[in-house]
């Protein structure tokens, strides 16, 4: 069976500590925008920098993948697999930056001063002070979470089925440094 | 080259291993956003106790719904400067300001009463983008000292379908099991009453924390004081909106005016609990003048585009541990999300009621 070879180490490093900030923000969205427990303003102070961090990493992603392009997908792979593969790939890349870009954008929409770190360092709005606008971009943030969530549920499904089921080394492409190798 | 199987044989076990951590994530999730724990308490189950006493109202705020906007500068004097570093409190530095005066509770064309609780929110805007807002209340202490008691509160004084009045049996039981909050409630019952929006006091309840710039921290609750002692239009109590015609009429009269007054805790003051009060003898700082010159009505006014949450604030001010501070911040945000998506009501306080005598006419259009 012929093994993938692997992703550059910058790409892994992006991807696995992309892959936990994203997590994070995910549960901390949740979480935060069902409590009124004692966290919660902690935790919006905390989930707004992060998201701003996810927002640069995802460029520069963006700019690493063109550079270094990822290994390519085992030959023996069904084409719609690859289709869907690509695609996803594509949409999660799509979310990375749209999610924080809209989290960003609502809060100025809203009308709010947006605090990045601690309460001295403020974000400048990107989008004019408009409620409609708000509340259109605030259901938005909750239906791309959701959407980027699921995505994020399938590709961790995706990669334990090659990894598990077709053990063809694209689970190891993204964890290890592998040569390329014939079966 | 063909020959090689694409797939190796998979058992059971390997499935599991393919839909475990999905699974996991998917109910970690769920649990995180409160669905697989339907009496956890929310921002939605606070909103909708409070939509079980006051009704659906789209388009307006959950509580608080009876309002006008206001605009007008507020300015430090540097008496509380040295307790925080807040340029707002620093002398002499006029900033803008927007608030709102409001009738507590969500009945967005409920009749103006004497001993209805009123109130002031106000968002001070230092040229450097920084706000500090507030949403004060001319009661003495809040009624309750965590968000679960303020949502058990709300769903013992809803209506009963039957009567349309809340039920007394259900108050009752709630007072019976909570007896410590028995001294705030018979404090709120028993305030004195001003004549209306403009010669009331307006209070934080809440604790914050003033904090210096070497990070040194106090904590104080404020008050806003008027200037004026009684309201220069003659109430007609007779008239649904007699607090509001009042206040417009008094904006348009003059400037109103109110004083920032810190209160600094004591030794004994309870810090983290808006239900009890503080001592007679704490200092008190005398910060700056609030001054209030245009009333507008909240259709197309500007203090309808913003929630008054009390946990936006300035460098040099910070929350305490109070916990109803973090539940009024998720609620507010919660509430101006929801009427800002709804259609714009038309509000009791309409632009032509607010419209100064001289262009009453011009604004009826
Ligand atoms: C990758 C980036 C981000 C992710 C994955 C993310 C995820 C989420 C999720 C899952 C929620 C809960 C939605 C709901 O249940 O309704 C949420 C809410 C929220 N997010 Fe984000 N977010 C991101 C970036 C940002 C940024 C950059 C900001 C602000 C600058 C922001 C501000 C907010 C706010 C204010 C809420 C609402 C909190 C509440 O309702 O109490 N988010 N986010
Ligand atoms: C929030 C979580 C995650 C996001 C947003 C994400 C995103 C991505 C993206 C965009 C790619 C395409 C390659 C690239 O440009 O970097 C990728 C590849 C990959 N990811 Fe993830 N990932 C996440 C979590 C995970 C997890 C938890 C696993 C494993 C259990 C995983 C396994 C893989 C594998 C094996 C590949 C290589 C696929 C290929 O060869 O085309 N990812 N991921
Ligand atoms: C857990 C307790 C509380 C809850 C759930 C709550 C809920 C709310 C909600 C949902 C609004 C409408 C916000 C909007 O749509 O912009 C509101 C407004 C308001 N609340 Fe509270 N509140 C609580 C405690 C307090 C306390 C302790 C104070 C007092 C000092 C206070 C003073 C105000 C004021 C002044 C407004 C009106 C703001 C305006 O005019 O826009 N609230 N409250």
């Amino acid at each position: 069976m012929s093994r993938a070879k692997s992703f550059s180490l910058p790409s892994r490093v992006l991807h696995w500590l992309m892959a936990a900030m994203i997590l994070i923000m995910l549960f901390i969205g949740v979480f935060m925008a069902s409590t009124v427990g004692p966290n919660y303003d902690r935790l919006v102070a905390l989930h707004r920098p992060l998201g701003i961090a996810i927002l640069a990493l995802a460029l520069l992603r963006l700019a690493n993948r063109l550079r270094s392009p990822p290994p390519p997908l085992p030959e023996e792979l069904p084409p719609t697999m690859k289709i869907g593969a690509k695609a996803s790939h594509l949409l999660l890349y799509a979310l990375m930056i749209a999610m924080p870009l809209v989290g960003w954008g609502m809060m100025s929409a809203g009308g709010y001063p947006i605090l990045l770190w601690g309460r001295s360092m403020l974000l400048p709005p990107i989008l004019p002070h408009d409620p409609t606008l708000w509340a259109w971009l605030r259901s938005v943030h909750t239906v791309l979470a959701f959407l980027l969530f699921g995505l994020v549920l399938a590709h961790i499904g995706a990669a334990m089925f090659h990894g598990f089921i077709r053990r063809d080394g694209v689970l190891q492409s993204m964890i290890f440094t592998q040569k390329s190798a014939k079966g | 080259m063909a020959t090689k199987p694409v797939v190796p044989p998979a058992s059971a076990l390997r499935w599991l291993g393919v839909i475990t951590a999905p699974i996991a994530l998917a109910l970690g999730f769920l649990w995180a956003g409160g669905w697989l724990t339907p009496h956890r308490l929310t921002q939605t189950s606070l909103l909708d106790a409070l939509r079980a006493v006051d009704g659906v109202h789209p388009g307006f705020r959950r509580n608080h719904a009876k309002g006008v906007c206001v605009t007008g500068w507020f300015e430090g004097n540097g008496n509380a400067a040295a307790l925080s570093a807040a340029s707002i409190l620093r002398q002499g530095q006029r900033v803008p300001v927007v608030g709102r005066f409001a009738l507590a509770g969500g009945m967005p064309f409920q009749a103006d009463a004497p001993a209805k609780i009123r109130s002031m929110a106000l968002s001070l805007m230092s040229p450097n983008g920084q706000e500090w807002r507030m949403g004060l209340n001319d009661i003495p202490v809040f009624p309750v000292r965590t968000p679960q008691e303020f949502h058990d509160l709300q769903w013992a004084s809803r209506p009963d379908p039957a009567t349309g009045k809340s039920d007394p049996m259900r108050l009752k039981a709630f007072r019976a099991g909570h007896p410590w909050l028995q001294e705030a409630a018979g404090r709120i019952t028993h305030r004195s009453v001003s004549g209306g929006f403009a010669d009331d006091t307006y209070r934080s309840l809440d604790s914050f924390l003033l904090v210096k710039e070497n990070g040194e921290k106090t904590a104080v609750r404020w008050a806003m004081e008027p200037v004026q002692t009684a309201i220069a239009a003659g109430g007609n109590t007779d008239d649904h909106d007699y607090h509001f015609r009042d206040l417009i009429d008094d904006i348009h009269a003059r400037p109103l005016q109110w004083r920032l007054l810190v209160t600094v805790a004591g030794g004994h003051d309870v810090i983290d609990d808006p239900s009890q009060v503080w001592a007679e003898d704490d200092r008190q700082i005398d910060a700056g003048t609030l001054t209030l010159t245009a009333v507008e009505s909240e259709e197309g006014g500007p203090c309808t585009g913003i929630t008054f949450d009390p946990l936006v604030l300035p460098p040099g001010v910070a929350p305490s541990g109070d916990p109803i501070l973090q539940a009024r911040s998720a609620a507010y945000m919660r509430s101006f999300s929801l009427r800002s998506g709804e259609k714009s009501p038309v509000p009791a306080i309409t632009p032509s009621l607010t419209a100064a005598p001289g262009d009453a006419e011009g604004k009826k259009s």
